[in-house]
């Protein structure tokens, strides 16, 4: 691994009793698009509070540039470009003035900043939207507006806390495209989601957290590999006969999960396995082949689904 | 490494940005605020001064407000009430919105910016609006007569530095609010209007009943509103009360910002 710019050891972060974050381990390294991925409650947010150099951790050592946060706040700060959950805009101002009045908060000049923002603005795609309001933003929109934001700095590493959430499919690929765009140009990413597709897309490397632990680590492949196999067949048989075919299935792979809905079956080959299950005469009312994802990594795991 | 960031320049004026931005924020409300700033006294001069006044003379002349006509009796307490309120405007609400409505804060806690800086920021962008109404009233009030410029200008200063304690202490107290639903209409409602009313505004607070007087005592807007007359109108204080109303809104300065400070900083990094 080259240069790391965060390393975490025995991070850990307690509210009273609560532990958010317990014990982790982990490193970015310079150019690496790392992704933390997890239910909501795992720990993601408040780890990259803590990356952000804004949460301060309850014990455990971590660096970000070299630096302690909890000595070296605003110089860390300086270098780190945040895209927060819940988008913090100032709505009553327009386009370019949030990307000037951020510029500012680095003490960056004038001039840098006024050229800076063309150059943003055309990777956001804002150009037409640069002296409307805020306020009058769609939601993808303001996503994009955000990023630019953290961009105002050209900082070293980008950090993004579920940047597609909440935005519709259309919104989330033309993100995702621009998210792209920087992980080519050798920004450093630090994503967090809980949406495995976005995932696979965005992160080289990942941790799979939950509960506030680092459950495994690994690139989307290697996950998917160590994890689960190479295939998924997903059957339904309604409610009722899901449970008392159950048994009959579980025999006939290396392994099955149970869901509400559906059961999902683990193999190498799910075509022929279908086959296999139609010869025995029970059919399934629906019946899926796919590949095995990030999601089956994490039902492995917790033995629960990401989104509940 | 982007080589035009500035760390040391941000350590030193970060909380100037953050006026900066606050600014930018209220120019889109100028016109509101200009209208406020003017028709505010216009509006009371008419209905009080005239209205009011004219009852007050005809029926106890000046003995009921210290030999002067009640003009000129109340117009610096509704100078330091127009301070006080403008004061309240930008620094309750923006703390609200920096904090929980739009976590703007959060933003700029993003950046080297920190939450003194912050709070030193909102405070300045307080003041400024605080200076402008201030500076608009007293225009209002040459203009009609009811002051003039040699003997009043000095309750410009007074006055800003009255609101600005205040701004302080509500930017302190506002800052631990977690649950707005009740904060803004008991604070509205049960301090700022009694505030208003029994703080020696339209009647010299001696006239109240004893048990009524500390309301006056510990509210912000005596404070100003007993400065503000005798730097207007050559109002008799003595040596020691003049230090006793100086050092209660210091005291109140001081408070807003140890309690803003501690509190930007812990909510932000928590």
């Amino acid at each position: 691994m080259s240069e790391a710019l965060i390393s975490a050891r025995g991070l850990t972060k307690r509210y009273g009793d609560f532990t958010a974050v317990d014990a982790i381990d982990f490193d970015v390294a310079k150019g690496e698009s790392f992704g933390l991925l997890g239910p909501n409650g795992a720990g993601k947010s408040t780890t990259m509070r803590i990356i952000a150099a804004t949460s301060q951790r309850t014990s455990g050592t971590i660096t970000i540039l070299g630096r302690d946060p909890e000595e070296h706040g605003p110089q860390i700060r300086a270098h780190l470009g945040v895209v927060p959950q819940q988008d913090n805009l100032d709505t009553e101002l327009t386009v370019t003035e949030n990307l000037f009045i951020y510029g500012r908060y680095f003490g960056l000049g004038k001039r840098f900043i006024r050229t800076k923002i063309e150059e943003l603005l055309e990777f956001a795609q804002l150009e037409e939207k640069r002296d409307v309001k805020v306020d009058a933003l769609s939601g993808g929109m303001k996503r994009r507006l955000t990023i630019a934001r953290a961009l105002v700095s050209e900082p070293d590493i980008l950090m993004l806390d579920e940047p597609t959430t909440g935005l519709d499919p259309q919104a989330r690929h033309i993100l995702w495209d621009r998210l792209f765009r920087l992980k080519e140009l050798g920004v450093t990413l630090v994503i967090t989601t809980h949406f495995m597709d976005e995932a696979e897309q965005l992160c080289d490397r990942l941790v799979v957290m939950d509960k506030g632990k680092i459950m495994a680590e690994g690139s989307p492949l290697e996950l998917i590999k160590t994890y689960s196999t190479k295939e998924v067949l997903e059957v339904r048989f309604g409610s009722d006969r899901n449970k008392e075919i159950a048994p009959t299935l579980r025999a006939m792979c290396s392994r099955m999960e149970e869901l509400p809905d559906r059961i999902l079956m683990y193999v190498e080959d799910g075509e022929a396995l279908l086959e296999e299950i139609l010869n025995k005469k029970l059919h399934p009312t629906t019946s899926l082949v796919r590949r095995s994802s990030l999601e089956d990594v994490f039902l492995r795991l917790t033995g629960r689904t990401l989104i509940e | 490494m982007n080589s035009g960031i500035n760390v040391a320049k941000v350590r030193s004026i970060g909380a100037i940005y953050v006026a900066e931005a606050r600014m930018s924020a209220m120019l889109k409300w100028k016109g509101i605020i200009a209208i406020v700033a003017i028709g505010n006294p216009l509006f009371y001069l008419v209905a009080i001064g005239i209205g009011v006044g004219v009852l007050v003379s005809e029926n106890s002349g000046t003995s009921g407000t210290g030999g002067v006509e009640y003009i000129t009796f109340i117009a610096p307490a509704l100078l330091a009430s127009a301070a006080i309120t403008g004061a309240l405007d930008e620094a309750m609400f923006p703390v609200m919105e920096g904090f929980k409505w739009r976590k703007l804060f959060y933003a700029m806690n993003a950046t080297p910016i920190t939450g003194p800086q912050i709070a030193l920021g909102v405070f300045i962008a307080a003041l400024a609006r605080v200076a402008f109404t201030v500076i608009c009233y007293w225009a209002v009030l040459i203009a009609f007569g009811v002051m003039s410029v040699e003997q009043s200008w000095d309750v410009i200063p007074v006055t800003i530095f009255a609101a600005g304690a205040f701004a302080a202490i509500i930017m302190g107290i506002t800052a631990k609010v977690k649950n707005d639903d009740y904060f803004m209409t008991v604070l509205g409602r049960l301090i700022i209007m009694p505030m208003f009313l029994f703080s020696g505004t339209f009647f010299p607070l001696n006239t109240m009943p004893i048990y009524l007087q500390p309301i006056g005592w510990i509210s912000p807007l005596w404070h100003a509103t007993e400065l503000g007359r005798h730097f207007s109108y050559g109002y008799s204080i003595s040596a020691q009360m003049l230090v006793i109303h100086f050092a209660f809104l210091l005291a109140l300065l001081i408070c807003g910002f140890a309690l803003a400070n501690r509190t930007f900083t812990t909510r932000l990094t928590k």
